[in-house]
C-alpha cells in the first residue's frame, strides 16, 4: 500500500514535472552552457568561448544601462502599483457611490492586451498632437517630448506599466479585504479609533500576506513585461528606456546572437533566483502559520 | 465637517483615478467611431462612422487571429487544469520521499518564468519541429507553478475525513480527486482560469517569437504587426482593430465580473 | 499478365506524379510592409494575377510585419525546415544573409541572355545594395528614397514661394525659421521641419552625410566611416536644427507618428520615405509638395526598402519558378501599379515608360521626385552584423539629438565599436 502510494504520487506528478523540466529547469541549465560559446558561423560548429561573452558583457555599456534601467523601472513601478492597488481596493470596498462602475474601470487595463493599448498610449504621449501635451497646453506649459526625451522615456513607460498592473493587484487586495472579520472593525470603532489609525493598526497588518504576494508578482512583472517597448520606444532614445528582456530579445532575434542573449539571460536568471531565495524564506513561513 | 470634506475629497480622487484608468478605452471608442480628422481633435458634434471597423476588418484576418487565440488559450488552460490538479493533489495529500525537493522545483518556476527563457525554449521548439504551431505556443505554459501552488493550498484545506470516507466506500485515488476535491475547489478553478485566460489572451513576446504565419499567429501578434508604428500610425483604424480584438474578452469579463471577484475571495487568493 | 498490369500501373503512377509535380510548384514567400496603407491587399492582388498567368505555380505570400520580423520569420522557417523559397527582405540584409549562407545569387539562376539582360534592367543606384562584388543577390522591389514633403499652404502663410522649397542646408534653416509659427503665449504651433529619429535614424543620417559628401560604409560592408569630419558635421547640423536654429523639436522625433504630424500641419516640412506618398496624398487636406532634400556639398539620399531574395534551400525547379515570380513582380507593368498604389519607386526606367505611370506622373508630378533623386543616391547602410552596427549609429545619433553627447565623441565611439565588430570580416 505504502509503496503503491509512492508510485501513484510520482505518476501524478510526472506530466507536470516533465513539462517543468523541459521548459524551465533544463533550459535554465542550457542557457548557462550556451553562454560559454561563440555564435556559429556558416555551418561551422560553435567555438568554445569560455568567459569571453561575459567579458564582452562587462564592457557593454548598453547592458549596464539596461540593467540599471530595469532596477529603476522596478523601483518606480512596484511600490506605486501596490499603493494604488491598495487605495483602489479600499475605495471599492467602502460605501463609495458607484463602486461597481469604479471596480470595473480600475480592472479594465488588465483585460486589454498591452501591445494593442500601447498604440493608444503612443497617441497620449505624442508630442505635438497627443493628449497629454494638449492638457499641459491648457496650463500654458510648452509640452514634453515624452518618449523622445531621454529623461522622460523611462518614466513614461513606468506610468503605462502602473496603469496596466494596479487594477490586477487591486483584485487580490479586494478579495482579502472582503474576507476580513467585521467584528474586529466594530471593536475598533467602539474604541473610537480614527480611520487612519484603524488602517495602520488593523487593516495593513492583516493584509500583509497579500502585500507579499502582490510584491512578488510586481517585481517579476518589472522584469518580464516589455511588450510596450515594441511599440513605444524600442528601448530608445539611446537606450534610455531599454530593459533587460528587450535587450535579450534584440540580441537573439535581431542580431542573431543567441549566445550573447544567453549570457544576458544568465544575469537575469541570477537576479531572479536571488529574489526567489529571499522569498522562499518568507513564503515558507507564511505557509506554515496558515 | 472635516470628515465630510475628506470623504468628498476621497470620492473625487477615486473617480478621477477611475476616469484616468478607462481613458485609453474611451479614446479607442472615440477614435474608432469618428472620421479620421477627429482622431486627435475632440468635438462633441463630430459625426459618427463605422468605416474604420470595416477598414480594420479588411486589413487583417481578425477571425483567424481570434480563432488562433481561442485555440491557444483553450489548449493551455485545458492542460494546465489537468496537470496542476494532479500535481497539486500529490503535493498536498501524498507522502513520498523527495516531496520537499519537488515542491521547491515547482516553485522555482514562479520566479523563472517562461518569458525569460525565450531563447532556449525557442531552440527546444525548433528541435521538436513545433515552431509556428498552436501547441508550440502553449507548451512552455502548460505546467504552471502558480496553478500547482494554488491547488495544493486549496486541497490542503479539504477535510481529510471526506477523503477517508470516500476511500472506505471503495473510491480510487483518482475517483476521490475527481469526486471530492475538484468540486470543492471550484472557486479556485474559476479564479485561476480567469487569470490564465486573461494572461494568455494578452500574451505577446513568446507568441511573437514562435509564430511565423497566420496559421498560428494570435491576436496580440497580429495587432502588433497590424498597428506597427513603422507603417505610420493610423489611430482610428488601429483603435477599431483594438476594439475588435478585445471585444470578446471584455464581454466575458462584463458578464462574469461579479463571479470573478467572489471566486477570488473563496479561492483564498489573498 | 499480372506483371504487365503492374508495369502499366507503375507507368500510370509515374506520369500521374509527373503531372502533379508539373501542375504545382509551390512557393512560399515572406514579405514586410513598412509604410502606410493596406499594402497587403495590393500584394495579394499581384500574386493572384501571377497565379492566373502561371497556373503551374502556387504562391503563398505571408505578411510578416516589419523588415526585422520578415527576416527573422523567413530565416526561422528555413531553419525549422518549413519550405520557403523566396522572400522580400531589407536590401541591406544582403551581407548577413550571405554570411548565413542562406541565399543564392541570381547570376546562378538565370539561363538565357535575355534573363541576364533583365538583371541589368534596374536603376543602378538601386543595385548598390543588391550586388556584392558584382554578383546580384537581390532584385529591387519595394524600394524608396527619402524625399522632402512640404506644406505649400504653410509656405504661403509664411510669405514664402510655395514652388521654391529649400534647396540647401542654409535655405532649410532660413525658411524653416520663417515657417515656425507661435501662438500668443510663445508656444510653437507649427514647426519648420521634422526629420524622424526613431525607427531608422541611420537612414536619415545617411542622407545628411551624403549631402555633405560622405558615405557611411564601403560596399563590401566590412568598414564604416562614422567619424569622418564631414559626417560629424552632418550630425552637428542635424542637432543644430533643434538646439540652435529651433526649427525642429528637440529630442527624438517618432518615425511612426510623423506623417500624422505633417497631416495635422504641426510641421511645415518632413523628411520621410517616398513610400508614404500615397498615404499623404490621400489624407492631406492642404496643398502639399514633394521635393528632393536640400544639398550641402551635393544632393543626396540613401536608397532604402526591400529586395527579393531567393533561398539556397530550394530545388532548381523552385528557383526557376521563384525567379519567374520575381520577374513578374518587378516587371514594368507591375512596378508601375505598385508605385502608384504605394509611392514606392518604379524600380526600372522601363516602369516609368509604361502608359499608366507616365499618366500618373503627369497628373501628380511628386511621384517622379524619388526617381529623379536616384541620380544622387547612395547605398543604404549595409554591413556584416548589420543589426548591431546599425544600433551603434542609431544610439550615437539619438544621444546627440538628446544633448547627451557631442557629435564627434558619439560618432568616434560608434566607429570604434563598429570597427571591433567588423574586424572579423
Amino acid at each position: 500500500m505504502n509503496r503503491l502510494s509512492w508510485l501513484h504520487a510520482w505518476l501524478m506528478l510526472l506530466p507536470a514535472l516533465a513539462m517543468l523540466l523541459a521548459f524551465t529547469h533544463i533550459p535554465t541549465l542550457t542557457t548557462v552552457w550556451h553562454s560559454l560559446f561563440f555564435p556559429e558561423r556558416g555551418g561551422a560548429p560553435a567555438e568554445f568561448a569560455g568567459l569571453d561573452n561575459y567579458r564582452m558583457m562587462l564592457d557593454d555599456t548598453v547592458f549596464w544601462q539596461a540593467l540599471s534601467n530595469n532596477l529603476w523601472y522596478a523601483l518606480g513601478t512596484v511600490p506605486t502599483s501596490i499603493a494604488l492597488a491598495l487605495a483602489m481596493a479600499l475605495w471599492v470596498n467602502s460605501k463609495i457611490s458607484g463602486r461597481t462602475a469604479l471596480r470595473l474601470a480600475y480592472f479594465t487595463p488588465t483585460m486589454l492586451p498591452m501591445i494593442a493599448v500601447a498604440n493608444i498610449w503612443l497617441f497620449f504621449y505624442s508630442p505635438e498632437i497627443g493628449l497629454f501635451n494638449k492638457v499641459l497646453a491648457l496650463f500654458g506649459h510648452p509640452g514634453i517630448n515624452w518618449l523622445g526625451d531621454s529623461d522622460w522615456a523611462l518614466p513614461s513607460l513606468m506610468l503605462m506599466t502602473v496603469w496596466k498592473e494596479a487594477g490586477f493587484f487591486m483584485i487580490f487586495y479586494l478579495a482579502a479585504l472582503q474576507s476580513l472579520s467585521r467584528d474586529l472593525y466594530d471593536a475598533a470603532a467602539l474604541e473610537g479609533a480614527g480611520r487612519w489609525h484603524t488602517f495602520r493598526r488593523l487593516t495593513w497588518p492583516l493584509l500583509m500576506p497579500t502585500t507579499l504576494f502582490v510584491l512578488v508578482n510586481a517585481i517579476l512583472n518589472a522584469f518580464k513585461l516589455v511588450d510596450h517597448l515594441f511599440i513605444l520606444t524600442k528601448g530608445g532614445p539611446n537606450n534610455a528606456s531599454n530593459l533587460l528582456l528587450y535587450y535579450i530579445y534584440e540580441n537573439a532575434f535581431s542580431f542573431f546572437d543567441s549566445n550573447y542573449a544567453a549570457t544576458l539571460t544568465v544575469v537575469m536568471l541570477a537576479l531572479l533566483i536571488l529574489l526567489a531565495l529571499l522569498q522562499f524564506g518568507v513564503l515558507e513561513r507564511r505557509i506554515h502559520y496558515r | 465637517m472635516m470628515t465630510r470634506f475628506n470623504t468628498w475629497l476621497s470620492t473625487s480622487a477615486a473617480w478621477l483615478l477611475g476616469l484616468l484608468w478607462i481613458l485609453p478605452l474611451l479614446y479607442a471608442f472615440w477614435a474608432a467611431t469618428h472620421p479620421a480628422e477627429y482622431a486627435t481633435r475632440f468635438d462633441l458634434f463630430a459625426p459618427l462612422t463605422t468605416e474604420h471597423f470595416v477598414t480594420a476588418w479588411n486589413q487583417a484576418p481578425f477571425m483567424r487571429y481570434m480563432l488562433n487565440t481561442v485555440i491557444i488559450t483553450g489548449l493551455i488552460l485545458f492542460f494546465q487544469l489537468i496537470l496542476c490538479t494532479l500535481a497539486g493533489y500529490a503535493l498536498a495529500r501524498m507522502q513520498f520521499r523527495g516531496r520537499g525537493l519537488v515542491f521547491a522545483l515547482v516553485l522555482l518556476q514562479l520566479m523563472v518564468m517562461p518569458e525569460i527563457l525565450i531563447v532556449e525554449n525557442y531552440r527546444t521548439l525548433a528541435g521538436l519541429d513545433l515552431i509556428d504551431t498552436h501547441i508550440g505556443v502553449g507548451l512552455p505554459y502548460m505546467a504552471s507553478a502558480f496553478g500547482i501552488f494554488l491547488l495544493r493550498q486549496t486541497f490542503k484545506g479539504v477535510p481529510q475525513e471526506l477523503e477517508d470516507a470516500a476511500r472506505l466506500e471503495g473510491c480510487s485515488r483518482l475517483g476521490v480527486l475527481w469526486k471530492v476535491y475538484v468540486p470543492l475547489a471550484k472557486p479556485t478553478y474559476l479564479a485561476y482560469g480567469l487569470v490564465s485566460i486573461s494572461h494568455h489572451w494578452n500574451n505577446f513576446l513568446w507568441p511573437l517569437v514562435v509564430t511565423n504565419t497566420e496559421s498560428s499567429r494570435p491576436l496580440t501578434v497580429g495587432m502588433a504587426i497590424f498597428g506597427a508604428p513603422e507603417s505610420g500610425v493610423d489611430w482610428p483604424v488601429i483603435c477599431a482593430g483594438t476594439l475588435i480584438a478585445i471585444g470578446p474578452l471584455l464581454a466575458v469579463f462584463l458578464l462574469f465580473q461579479r463571479r470573478f471577484v467572489q471566486s477570488f475571495m473563496h479561492a483564498g487568493l489573498k | 499478365m499480372l506483371h504487365k498490369g503492374k508495369h502499366l500501373l507503375a507507368i500510370g503512377l509515374t506520369s500521374l506524379a509527373a503531372t502533379a509535380a508539373q501542375a504545382k510548384t509551390e512557393l512560399t514567400m515572406y514579405y514586410p510592409v513598412s509604410v502606410g496603407g493596406p499594402l497587403t491587399k495590393v500584394v495579394d492582388g499581384m500574386i493572384d494575377q501571377f497565379e492566373k498567368q502561371n497556373p503551374e505555380i502556387d504562391v503563398s505570400a505571408i505578411y510578416a510585419g516589419n523588415y526585422n520580423d520578415a527576416r527573422v520569420k523567413a530565416l526561422a522557417a528555413l531553419k525549422g525546415g518549413q519550405s520557403t523559397q523566396l522572400s522580400v527582405m531589407a536590401a541591406i540584409d544582403v551581407h548577413e544573409l550571405k554570411d548565413l549562407d542562406a541565399i543564392v545569387a541570381f547570376d546562378d539562376i538565370v539561363e538565357t541572355d535575355e534573363e541576364r539582360q533583365w538583371l541589368n534592367s534596374f536603376y543602378p543606384a538601386l543595385m548598390e545594395n543588391s550586388q556584392v562584388d558584382g554578383t546580384t543577390y537581390g532584385i529591387p522591389f519595394q524600394r524608396s528614397t527619402i524625399v522632402m514633403y512640404y506644406n505649400k499652404d504653410a509656405f504661403r502663410d509664411a510669405g514664402l514661394d510655395p514652388e521654391q522649397p529649400p534647396r540647401s542646408w542654409d535655405e532649410l534653416v532660413s525658411m524653416g525659421q520663417k515657417l515656425v509659427k507661435k501662438d500668443s503665449n510663445g508656444q510653437v504651433e507649427r514647426w519648420g521641419a521634422m526629420i524622424p529619429s526613431t525607427g531608422y535614424p541611420y537612414w536619415m543620417f545617411g542622407a545628411l552625410a551624403k549631402q555633405n559628401g560622405e558615405v557611411l560604409m564601403n560596399s563590401a560592408g566590412n568598414e564604416t566611416y562614422f567619424n569622418k569630419p564631414g559626417t560629424v558635421e552632418a550630425l552637428q547640423y542635424w542637432s543644430d536644427l533643434g538646439s540652435k536654429y529651433k526649427i525642429m523639436p528637440q529630442g527624438t522625433i517618432e518615425w511612426g507618428t510623423l506623417r500624422q504630424n505633417f497631416l495635422e500641419q504641426k510641421t511645415a516640412i518632413m523628411w520621410h520615405s517616398t513610400g508614404n506618398l500615397t498615404a499623404v496624398k490621400k489624407n492631406a487636406d492642404f496643398d502639399f509638395g514633394v521635393a528632393m532634400m536640400p544639398a550641402h556639398q551635393q544632393l543626396g539620399s540613401p536608397t532604402g526598402g526591400g529586395n527579393f531574395y531567393i533561398f539556397k534551400e530550394s530545388t532548381q525547379e523552385e528557383r526557376r519558378a521563384a525567379m519567374k515570380l520575381v520577374r513578374f513582380m518587378t516587371s514594368p507593368e507591375q512596378a508601375a501599379n505598385w508605385s502608384i498604389a504605394t509611392g514606392y519607386m518604379g524600380v526600372s526606367p522601363a516602369a516609368y515608360e509604361t502608359p499608366e505611370l507616365k499618366a500618373y506622373v503627369k497628373s501628380f508630378p511628386p511621384a517622379a521626385v524619388a526617381r529623379d533623386q536616384l541620380e544622387y543616391a547612395t547605398a543604404e547602410l549595409a554591413t556584416h552584423q548589420a543589426g548591431r552596427v546599425r544600433k551603434l549609429l542609431d544610439d550615437a545619433i539619438q544621444s546627440v539629438l538628446n544633448g547627451q553627447a557631442e557629435p564627434k565623441a558619439a560618432l568616434d565611439a560608434a566607429q570604434n565599436q563598429a570597427k571591433r565588430i567588423l574586424s572579423r570580416y
